[in-house]
């Protein structure tokens, strides 16, 4: 909502700055968005008046004119405006005067022809959005007066941003309200006497859905004058509250909703067939509003229609084949309150938001359509004349909104705000704000005003109370509260400790957009089902990610872009699939890493990441919940993976993720120029943590025995340490310390070092028995896996 | 035997290196050596010379092994101070190792708004991302055609899936499964459709609620204004505004004094002087009867902050969409942690 300052103070004038006025505003919940003066820094600017025009000599474009600026003698300007005329009163810049650019005026030759000041137009005055063209001023202006105080242009427009439940302020009589009940004064509603009925002619309403449009007035005027002008001054109150001036009519219907915040509408009466009913549409009709969409009604929408045809979008927009234009001689005016239910949702649903229906979803007062026609009637016959005639009226009391009392407890204002505020004190508060108050021995019991819809239960009430007494004048307290524990799970891995390992082993933390580009997606994880955007912000964001990997990919390219040729990030984050139809949001954890495996540094080789380095990431996760055991890596196939290294990672069995490098099939299609390792784990699966059970310790020494055996080279490390460690109890531990292959190994073999770590928790073991358990482990290795030790 | 000692010394001079030093000795003192030859020799000698002589050729010996000692601790230490010379570094340069990495600035913010309620008893609780309508907007007092659903542009699946506009859905499914009293922090990311210099369609959001039998709006005040001058660690001004939510009944906005301009009025704070942090209020009692907790034992306060708004503030972040770009320069300047 935008209005001006002078306005408003012609309606209600406090004793205020400015400043103290908007912060006023501000403090009551009416918060000021903006503040803006309605022209200009000038100065030395009066109204002038053109006496007579001469050609230049030297010029074609330039007239000199004799202008009366109420100064002894009239003074010669030199004008280029192409509007200038004899008779004609407009601003006029006399020597001295300052422009809002900072030109001084001077007296100054213009081809020859000395000029003693200029001619202004709106645009060189610093108004918004104001046209070349000197600005024509009315008739009755006082020649010689100032400019700043003929049009009032020491004011501001100031522009507050209304919470939804405050429609009844979206009016300057509204705000002025609000302005008196907030500094206890009284306000001056604008004054102006009930029209005179000239002729009888009327057109008949019929209202077929009361439910939705409880009250229609409509008035016909006759006659009114197709050349009549806006008037400057109000013209002028558009401008400053953000509108343009499109001719009288609806200028006026204009001024009566910033004035008021009653919409009203005019139809031109010669385009009308036979009388105007107010029904819902009926599927297969169409209609062209006035921006000239044309739209098909639905049975849900109110629409103002005549005998033959809907004529326009109640409470929205009117039409465009029954607007007025410049050859309108009759008008209908209409006045109606439409029920908020009724208009709701209606105009997002035509992608329309116009001041109308903005006010009607949020609630008109269903009284002040008398009042509001009367002023828009008064307003015509004033600017273009004609002849009005009765009011005519459909209401149905059964369907206006009825205020019901609401009782209000001394009590609950006490609980709910922290403080007692004195009875009187409160029963005034509630006067102020137009609420009708009884009196009850625990409280009152009051009825709101039909203009504040937003009050209907007693959390409303409170709210009006804590918001005039002032939420800065309620105390600060420390809530009192039930002091309980509350449950921490041993057996839960915080995943902020994940992210910290991570940190501490080089990797960046990423936050990546949950949706992302479909295309890129479907390379990565082509079997999984992303979920659609109905209505994404853009086609790279229009899927829900099914992974973590599509955005750290993306993440890592821009970096790559920026020079940044070391990338090791990690997210933590939902995924989101669909299985059997239903919607599924699991917690993930991935991370990505290329490049060198260090950041560059003396005295060290550079070496490119690889497989294992990131493996070693993943086990001091793994090891923080105690998987580091009970995790297996199996070689599968992902993909998005390089299929000889990518490996499923099963903890106890189940899926717990995915590691490996980048397929570089997908390494080049998405531009990478270097080898991209990638990890994922569920993080479900992750963060439960095995809480340590103790076992005793031996007290005997540990022996190692080391051993090197040939396997054929498909032979996994996972397959050999877990068989050596099951042939006895007495193997603790089994290491895997070296594996070879190449020159003294057979082609398609190779040699795997085995640590073995042994210790009995009974006594001290001998020699003779470790060779023992050693023969064992080789006997069975060569059993299993044709494993031979190696010479 | 003084020639021998005086040998033996110039001997003893010219050695360079613990060995020559060594062969020296066994040359004098060995089993064969100088000394224990003459000594072997004594026997020979008439036996009134012989005490006379074995004095002679024992103060010669030890003559030799003292300076035999003193050459050896002369080389050593020359040995060390050779080793140290040539050991010595240039401790400046920089320490080898993976260096570290970083938490996003979305995390370090989240961490320390958790932590300041968690420590006083606020326990943190997430939800999902996808929601459904009735936990986004039914449930919290904002039905189909409300006007306040303007000021969400909502992401939609179907029409009755969207993507959560506010983290205010947690609150819903908090006190759906649990009782009163509670005290619940939601931090989590939250979707609107709109993106521009001051909007990405994904930010972050923290809910808080607490629900309790004497909880009231002076409470919130104080909670809140304790929580900006903490989370700031500065003395900041704090003023509670009017506003309005479907969910909460008085409702307020929060500003700060702008941490910028210390409040004369810059870029950031649109020459006001504040800044807009939160929303808050007191429960709205439709919510409760939403979850069948009864308004009028238990009353209880929520409130939501935007956490980028809180990162940008603190850290002197100067455009939101840098929190999304992953862009290492600026994720780098966050590795302190």
């Amino acid at each position: 909502m935008r209005f001006s300052e002078a306005w408003l103070r012609e309606l209600v004038n406090p004793p205020l700055s400015t400043a103290q006025l908007l912060e006023q505003l501000t403090m009551a919940g009416l918060e000021v968005d903006s503040v803006a003066p309605v022209a200009g820094e000038f100065s030395g600017v009066v109204v002038a008046e053109v006496l007579s025009l001469s050609p230049h000599p030297q010029a074609d474009r330039l007239r000199v004119c004799q202008v009366a600026a109420g100064l002894a003698e009239p003074l010669t300007i030199v004008c280029g405006a192409a509007n200038v005329a004899v008779g004609m009163k407009a601003p006029l810049a006399l020597e001295g005067g300052v422009m809002p650019d900072g030109t001084k005026i001077t007296k100054s030759a213009l081809r020859g022809v000395a000029s003693f000041g200029m001619l202004c137009s709106a645009k060189e005055l610093g108004f918004e959005d104001g046209q070349d063209g000197l600005l024509a001023l009315p008739a009755e202006a006082q020649v010689g007066a100032d400019l700043r105080d003929y049009l009032q242009l020491n004011d501001v427009m100031v522009e507050v941003d209304l919470t939804p439940n405050r429609a009844d302020c979206l009016s300057v009589e509204g705000i002025a309200r609000e302005v008196a009940l907030l500094n206890g004064i009284d306000r001056m509603p604008p004054s102006f006497k009930a029209t005179e009925v000239t002729q009888a002619d009327t057109i008949p309403v019929t209202v077929d859905a009361p439910g939705d449009c409880p009250r229609y007035l409509g008035r016909l005027i006759k006659q009114v004058d197709r050349n009549a002008a806006t008037p400057l001054w109000m013209r002028e109150r558009l401008r400053r509250s953000g509108l343009r001036s499109l001719g009288p009519l609806v200028d006026i219907t204009n001024y009566v909703l910033l004035e008021l915040g009653q919409p009203l509408h005019a139809f031109d009466v010669a385009k009308l067939n036979g009388g105007i009913h107010v029904r819902l549409g009926t599927l297969g009709e169409t209609l062209t509003l006035l921006n000239g969409q044309e739209i098909a009604l639905a049975e849900d929408v109110l629409v103002i229609a005549d005998d033959k045809r809907p004529l326009a979008l109640a409470g929205i927009m009117g039409g465009a084949d029954s607007a007025i234009g410049e050859g309108t001689t009759d008008i209908f005016l209409e006045c109606a309150f439409f029920t908020p239910t009724a208009i709701m949702g209606k105009a997002r649903r035509y992608g329309l938001s116009t001041d109308s229906s903005h006010r009607f979803e949020r609630g008109v007062d269903p009284q002040l359509q008398y009042r509001a026609i009367e002023r828009a009637s008064q307003l015509v016959l004033e600017i273009a004349g004609g002849q009005a005639g009765p009011i005519v009226e459909s209401s149905s009391d059964a369907h206006l909104p009825t205020r019901s009392t609401i009782l209000l407890r001394e009590s609950r204002v006490e609980k709910m705000l922290g403080l007692r505020i004195d009875r009187e004190l409160v029963a005034g508060l509630l006067q102020r704000l137009g609420l009708a108050v009884e009196e009850l021995a625990d409280g009152w019991r009051v009825t709101p005003p039909g203009f504040r819809f937003d009050l209907a239960i007693e959390a409303d009430l409170i709210e009006e109370i804590g918001r005039v007494y002032g939420y800065n004048n309620i105390p600060k307290r420390n809530p009192a509260t039930h002091m309980e524990l509350h449950a921490v799970s041993e057996a839960l891995l915080d995943v902020e400790r994940v992210k910290d390992i991570l940190v501490d082993r080089g990797y960046q933390e990423a936050i990546t957009y949950s949706f992302v580009e479909p295309g890129m997606q479907a390379k990565i994880e082509p079997e999984l089902e992303a979920i659609a955007l109905r209505n994404p912000i853009s086609s790279d964001m229009a899927v829900m990610r099914t992974g973590l990997w599509t955005g750290l990919l993306d993440a890592a390219l821009k970096n790559l872009n920026r020079q940044q040729n070391r990338v090791r990030l990690f997210e933590a984050g939902l995924r989101f699939t669909r299985s059997e139809g239903e919607i599924v949001q699991k917690k993930s954890f991935a991370s990505l890493a290329l490049g060198s495996v260090r950041e560059e540094q003396w005295g060290e080789q550079s070496r490119p990441v690889d497989f294992f380095d990131i493996k070693s990431d993943v086990e001091a996760i793994l090891r923080l919940a105690g998987h580091e055991n009970s995790t297996s890596f199996v070689s599968n196939k992902h993909p998005a993976l390089h299929p000889g290294q990518s490996a499923e990672m099963l903890l106890d069995g189940q899926h717990l993720g995915w590691l490996g490098m980048l397929h570089p099939k997908l390494e080049k299609e998405l531009g990478f120029e270097t080898r991209v390792f990638l990890f994922e784990l569920d993080q479900n699966q992750l963060l439960k943590r095995n809480i340590p059970a103790f076992k005793a310790l031996s007290k005997f020494p540990q022996v190692r025995r080391d051993i090197a055996i040939i396997v054929e080279e498909h032979v996994t490390a996972a397959d050999l340490s877990p068989f050596a460690q099951s042939v006895s109890q007495l193997i603790r531990q089994v290491l895997v310390f070296d594996v070879y292959q190449g020159t003294g190994i057979e082609n398609g073999k190779k040699s795997v070092a085995l640590g073995l770590v042994l210790q009995d928790d009974d006594e001290t073991l001998t020699d003779a028995r470790v060779d023992n358990v050693l023969a064992l482990v080789l006997k069975g290795l060569e059993e299993r896996f044709n494993a031979t030790l190696r010479k | 035997m003084d020639d021998i000692l005086k040998q033996a010394r110039q001997q003893l001079a010219a050695a360079e290196s613990l060995a020559d030093l060594d062969q020296i000795r066994v040359n004098y003192i060995g089993k064969k050596g100088v000394f224990t030859e003459r000594m072997k020799e004594l026997g020979k000698l008439p036996p009134e010379q012989r005490r006379e002589a074995g004095q002679a050729i024992n103060l010669s010996r030890d003559g030799f092994q003292s300076a035999l000692e003193e050459r050896k601790l002369w080389l050593e230490e020359r040995e060390l101070e050779t080793r140290l010379a040539s050991e010595a570094i240039d401790v400046s340069l920089p320490g080898r190792g993976q260096g570290g990495g970083g938490l996003h600035p979305v995390t370090l913010t989240l961490r320390r708004i958790c932590k300041l309620f968690g420590n006083v008893g606020f326990e943190v609780v997430e939800g999902p991302e996808i929601e459904d309508d009735y936990h986004n907007f039914e449930a919290l007092n904002i039905p189909a055609s409300h006007p306040a659903r303007a000021m969400h542009d909502t992401f939609y699946f179907d029409e009755h899936t969207l993507l959560r506009t506010h983290t205010s859905p947690v609150q819903v499914r908090v006190m759906e499964s649990r009782n009163a009293p509670l005290r619940i922090i939601a931090p989590g990311r939250v979707y609107r459709c709109d993106s521009d210099l001051t909007h990405t369609p994904m930010f972050h959001q923290v809910e808080g609620f607490l629900v309790d039998e004497t909880v009231s709006f002076a409470d919130l005040k104080g909670i809140l204004y304790e929580f900006l001058r903490l989370f700031f660690e500065k003395d900041i001004q704090v003023r509670f505004r009017p506003s309005y939510f479907p969910f909460t009944e008085p409702s307020a906005e929060v500003d700060i004094e702008c941490v910028i301009c210390g409040g004369v009025g810059c870029r950031v704070c649109k020459k006001s002087g504040w800044l807009e942090v939160m929303g808050c209020g007191m429960i709205h009692p439709k919510v409760f009867n939403h979850v069948d907790i009864d308004p009028e034992r238990w009353s209880g306060f929520a409130f939501g902050l935007g956490v980028e708004r809180m990162a940008m503030l603190r850290y002197g972040i100067n455009d939101l969409r840098l929190f999304f770009e992953n862009d290492l320069r600026f994720l780098h300047q966050f590795r302190v942690s």
